[in-house]
């Protein structure tokens, strides 16, 4: 009778852990699949012509992102230019402010910003920007972008500094220099990993984003680097061969699939790379 | 006593409503160890930090009462100008991660922004370095990090980069807790070399290294400067009984 | 505003005795001036997002008002707005969504919190869910199209349903891939904290592993586990693209799982670039909603993160 009891509770035991590593290995199903595609469609049309010129229209062979590439670096600059200055100055303002109302209303909207929809914001860009200059324009999009980075950068640049140890600080104060010196000479750099890793994640993660692009950088077939007019993406150039009839576009949507997984990939590796490799010994 | 350093004159310094120094009156003279020793909790950190006005830096801190640096009010002193002339050793060393040893010793110069032409820099960082006892152990490695550095050598690492700046005084916050008998004693080594320039007032809870380096002891209780005076004399004859209790080790 | 930001300037602090003169230095003044101001910037940037949303959105709030949650027709030649049928989008994909993601999230998190806690497999393991997590919305709905729509497109002809590939079930099996690195990455930090002590009086009394997991682990996780849920609920509320491509584009109310539908985000993917006047402003309005809907979710999510955090370190002190 314990026997039994003994033998099924063991038997469950096995079959519990049988069940986790297995729906666990499930989960991991769709990436291999996901990455198995996107090497096998992508490889299959990238070629230097891919990479280096214009869409053409259909019925023409050839083409490819050129400008889509470029639009993406565009536009990656030029969210980063908005909100790396801004971010890490408010990212230093939390750490050195651990109270306050100033302070729990900043987090609070940190946490408000990041959860929002990647979409509202587009709107809120073509509202803010599109509308007014009766034009889409790169500027847009990079506005766009550079709300969805800023809670990212915040958040990181607030955890890391607040991980530095405060007899650093006063060890600069002791010497007479000024607090604003020690926080640009002092504290920023012992933190310099943790903030460039937070800032190429957030790069890394705008940079697949296509819904707040819908209605702001839009999309562009040809080369364009006036940031007052539409720019082309890597993502919006995916979403719009994506959602053609022609099969010959649907390959060049995994060919750009392709190079922006390998950059996101990327980055995220710099990032982890940076973090390891440049961390601060105190 | 001519040639005063520092002079504390009914000096009470509080945190809030607490208030933890009462009516310090206190006299430094120039190149001297005053040792401030005291159990722990009486007051001593907050007194030192004091002096070059950190203390002020903690929200809610507050002073009152006379403090002078070479008849200088230091109250009335702009603090980043004050604590330039004011060197600080801390109770755990804390060298500059992201400098190599040669940049710390002149972070003072470099973080205040002072330009310096290069040929002096290095002069600076070759005296300190000889000063603080760490030059021939370093002397090669410039331009390593200096957290990779051993606890005593960082230390004294911390004390060039104090002596860098030519301090008319330094405050070392218990500068050896932290660290093994021989770099404490390599430490205490250095204070009496050190003394021939710069004055230095040292808290320690430690007895024995009061008396090993110390010129003039100042003894400190619940915040009351109790007794101060020339370390032998306080050593072998205390005024107060509760000296005496101290220095039997009845206790702290 | 004013008076948050000069309560910052602690050196300026009153003496009782005698006041310290602050740093008189203006650089230092102007450079905290300079971090609050960027710090009372998000604030403003959110407030900003907010009163655009409102006043952009009220035409038709001031037409359709409370009514525009129950109507079920979307008509832009009728003007007429009811968002009824992309709420129902919504919640039916999201929800079933989460449904699917919980037992493979739930074993990722065991798996890398309880069972396998280092070593080669779990390092592989956490890897792949991360790169799970960065692989761009877009690229999942490219694959969706090739691969997720034509085999739920299979099914529906052998069960004999109308055979859209596209809809509620598309999107949501999406989703669930979508979503499960963030369930899972928080649940597996609150199971690696729990206690090793807790865990050993079970076994000492001779529990065994699943039922140590069972009795106490996922207990004493559990509001972690709940916010790791809310935080992906919040995701899956607000993920466009993705759905946008597989969700099949139909603004009517949806009758079951393979019908076609359009959740509030892809609505408005869909249709607010041609949109003007009071159907740009209805657009607006299922914005304003989608977003106080992530925003509480995600509030709720932070609180319980939060309080957890507060929790732990109660119990080391
Ligand atoms: N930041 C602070 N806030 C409030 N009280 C403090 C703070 N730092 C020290 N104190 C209090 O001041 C008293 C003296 O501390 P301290 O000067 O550090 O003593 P010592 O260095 O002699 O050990 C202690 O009772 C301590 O509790
Ligand atoms: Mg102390």
């Amino acid at each position: 009778m314990t026997g039994n009891h003994v033998k099924r509770r063991l038997a469950e035991d096995i079959f519990f852990k049988g069940m986790v590593c297995l729906f666990a290995f499930i989960s991991l199903l769709p990436l291999f699949l996901i990455l198995y595609y996107i090497t096998k469609n992508g490889i299959a049309v990238i070629d230097w012509d891919f990479l280096t010129s214009l869409p053409r229209p259909i019925g023409e062979a050839g083409g490819g992102v050129f400008n889509a590439i470029v639009g993406t670096l565009m536009l990656i600059i030029l969210s980063g230019v908005i909100s790396i200055p801004c971010g890490i100055a408010a990212g230093i303002y939390l750490s050195e402010n651990k109270a306050g109302k100033l302070a729990s209303g900043i987090r609070l909207s940190v946490v408000v910003l990041q959860g929002t929809p990647s979409i509202v914001i587009g709107i809120i860009a073509y509202i803010w920007i599109v509308a007014p200059l009766k034009t889409f324009s790169a500027l847009s999009g990079g506005i766009a972008l550079s709300i969805m980075m800023l809670p990212v950068i915040v958040k990181t640049t607030e955890e890391t500094l607040k991980l530095i140890p405060y007899h650093l600080k006063e060890a600069s104060l002791a010497l007479g220099v000024p607090y604003y010196r020690t926080i640009l000479k002092v504290i920023l750099p012992s933190g310099i990993s943790g903030i460039l890793t937070g800032i190429l994640l957030s790069v890394a993660r705008i940079t697949g984003e296509t819904a707040p692009l819908l209605f702001t950088a839009f999309g562009n077939q040809f080369m364009n680097i006036n940031i007052f007019k539409p720019i082309d993406s890597l993502p919006y150039r995916i979403f719009y061969y994506a959602m053609s009839p022609y099969p010959e576009w649907h390959s060049f949507a995994w060919g750009a699939s392709f190079i922006l997984v390998v950059l996101t990939l990327v980055l995220n590796l710099i990032a982890r790379g940076i973090s390891v490799k440049w961390k601060t010994r105190f | 006593m001519e040639n005063t350093v520092l002079k504390i004159e009914n000096f009470s310094a509080s945190f809030g409503d607490n208030r933890i120094l009462k009516d310090i009156n206190l006299t430094v003279p120039r190149n001297v160890v005053a040792a401030l020793m005291g159990p722990s909790g009486c007051g001593k950190t907050t007194l030192i930090r004091c002096v070059n006005r950190m203390h002020e830096l903690i929200p809610g801190a507050t002073v009152s009462g006379r403090m002078t640096l070479i008849d200088e009010d230091i109250y009335a002193m702009q603090p980043i100008i004050l604590r330039r002339k004011v060197g600080m050793v801390f109770q755990k060393p804390n060298p500059f991660p992201t400098m190599s040893i040669y940049e710390n010793v002149i972070a003072g110069y470099k973080l205040n922004g002072i330009r310096i032409p290069k040929p002096e820099l290095d002069n600076i960082v070759e005296q300190s370095l000889k000063k603080s006892a760490l030059w021939d152990e370093v002397k090669d490695a410039l331009h390593r990090k200096g957290t990779f550095l051993s606890g005593g050598q960082q230390q004294r690492l911390c004390i060039a980069r104090a002596l860098a700046m030519n301090p008319e005084i330094m405050l070392l916050d218990e500068p050896t807790s932290a660290l093994d008998p021989k770099s404490t004693s390599q430490i205490e080594e250095l204070f009496v070399e050190l003394k021939k320039n710069v004055t230095m007032l040292l808290v320690t809870h430690n007895i024995a290294q009061a008396a090993r380096v110390s010129d003039v002891t100042a003894f400190i209780y619940l915040g009351e400067l109790i007794e101060f005076g020339p370390t032998e004399k306080m050593f072998t004859v205390p005024k107060d009984k509760r000296t005496e209790e101290y220095l039997t080790g009845k206790f702290g | 505003m004013s008076g948050t930001v000069s309560n910052t300037f602690q050196d300026d602090m009153d003496t009782q005795g005698k006041s310290i003169p602050g740093s008189t230095d203006r650089s230092e003044k102007r450079f905290r001036f300079i971090l609050a101001l960027c710090g009372s910037l998000i604030v403003l940037l959110l407030l900003a997002i907010l009163v655009t949303l409102l006043v952009t959105a009220l035409p038709s709030i001031k037409e359709f008002g409370l009514f525009f949650f129950i109507g079920k027709v979307w008509d832009a030649t009728t003007e007429t707005f009811g968002a009824l049928p992309f709420l129902v989008g919504t919640l039916f994909t999201s929800f079933l969504a989460l449904l699917i993601s919980i037992p493979f999230s739930l074993a990722i998190s065991i798996f890398l919190g309880e069972y396998f806690k280092e070593g080669a497999i779990s390092g592989f393991l956490r890897s792949a869910v991360e790169i799970l997590a960065g692989i761009p919305s877009v690229i999942y709905g490219l694959w969706g199209l090739f691969l997720l729509m034509p085999a739920v497109r299979f099914i529906e002809m052998k069960i004999g349903v109308a055979p859209h590939g596209v809809g509620i079930l598309t999107s949501s099996l999406i989703l669930s891939i979508m979503i499960i690195p963030f369930s899972a990455s928080l649940g597996r930090e609150v199971i690696t904290l729990v206690p090793g002590d807790l865990k050993e009086a079970a076994y000492s009394l001779g529990a065994t592993r699943f039922e140590v997991i069972k009795n106490i682990v996922i207990p004493y996780a559990r509001s972690g586990l709940t916010a790791g849920i809310l935080l992906a609920l919040g995701r899956a509320i607000g993920e466009t693209m993705a759905v946008t491509m597989l969700i099949g584009n139909s603004n009517f109310l949806p009758t079951g799982i393979f019908s076609p539908a359009n959740t509030m985000a892809s609505v408005i993917a869909n249709e607010f670039a041609e949109a003007t006047g009071v159907t740009a402003a209805s657009l607006i309005y299922i914005a304003l909603v989608l977003f106080f809907v992530t925003m509480i979710v995600n509030i709720a999510g932070t609180y319980v993160i939060h309080k957890l955090s507060i929790e732990s370190s109660k119990e080391v002190s």
